[in-house]
């Protein structure tokens, strides 16, 4: 039992996570904000009007950048909670939990962004096709993975069977992606591919790669923030969050 | 500047609501979950607090 734990604590440590993170998360938010701007002057003052869509087209620099993070996180969650499996780092659980909320929120808002820009394009807030639907899964996966760890008492448990869900969930994520060219989707398909490029003009896609990498900043930012708040809830009979508190 | 005026900015075309909307609430969820966090962070501190003074209670009890 010593052995087991003096290894648990040379693996990942938070007290060591702890001001790493605290001294990373000011540059994440700060590049979070200041890339967000530049997306949102190149989204609404440089880049042209759609000839289809008019300016009605605008939704896509939030809707893909936070379309993509509700994937993102979901496979970062999983990555995390396949770490906490195999290796039973203290670190993995904080991590999995310390992501859920953000990537729930852009879960909602790649939702939300589509339904608003469903109702003027397709002429209905909502269609059951296979991309909204499995979207709308991830967003259940990710409201069951809180609902489910904060049922659990003790913390460990609730890492086990919160990354269950986040493992088993993840096989959604690339239904999601692929959905659009599985099935015969309302929704368009990809406008950028890895393979293929970027079909759309070359302002347009930066305003919305830019904003993707805010988003990104942000969800990293988040992130550390809150598993600094889990970190101390968890090892709050350690010494080291008392003499950090006291 | 590729608008004409501050009110066609607005106006969007006549997609402002659907793309303001949009643009609201996400802005709002990112306040939100910043504000919820904050909160989530002072409550972790309070918690390891009252566990110090609980312990130091416990100890100067004869």
């Amino acid at each position: 039992m010593e052995h087991f734990r003096i290894r648990w604590f040379q693996w990942a440590a938070p007290q060591s996570f702890y001001p790493l993170a605290g001294r990373l998360l000011p540059w994440f938010a700060a590049a979070a904000a200041v890339l967000a701007l530049v997306a949102l002057y190149l989204g609404f003052f440089v880049a042209p009007t759609d000839f289809q869509q008019g300016e009605g087209y605008r939704i896509i620099f939030v809707h893909v950048p936070a379309s993509w993070m509700s994937m993102v996180i979901y496979l970062a969650m999983a990555f995390w909670a396949f770490l906490g499996f195999t290796f039973n780092t203290r670190i993995s659980g904080m991590m999995t939990q310390a992501l859920a909320p953000t990537g729930a929120m852009f879960t909602f808002l790649s939702l939300w962004t589509g339904a608003l820009w469903g109702k003027p394009m397709w002429g209905t807030w909502w269609v059951w096709d296979a991309r909204l639907t499995s979207e709308l899964i991830l967003f259940f996966l990710y409201m069951g993975y809180i609902a489910l760890t904060s049922a659990i008492d003790d913390p460990r448990r609730a890492d086990r069977a919160g990354g269950l869900l986040a493992l088993v969930g993840a096989i959604n994520v690339p239904i999601i992606y692929f959905s659009v060219k599985w099935w015969n989707t309302l929704h368009q398909g990809a406008s950028v591919s890895v393979t293929k490029g970027s079909s759309m003009a070359q302002t347009m896609l930066w305003a919305m790669l830019l904003m993707a990498l805010a988003f990104w900043a942000y969800s990293i930012a988040m992130a550390l923030y809150r598993v600094r708040g889990i970190m101390l809830q968890r090892e709050r009979h350690t010494r080291w969050v008392q003499e950090l508190v006291a | 500047m590729i608008w004409e005026s501050w009110d066609a900015f607005w106006a969007m075309g006549g997609y402002g609501f659907y793309v303001w909307g949009s643009y609201a609430v996400v802005f709002l969820c990112i306040v939100a979950e910043i504000a919820l966090a904050r909160a989530g962070q002072r409550e972790s501190r309070q918690t390891v607090r009252d566990l110090l003074e609980q312990e130091a209670a416990h100890d100067a009890t004869p």
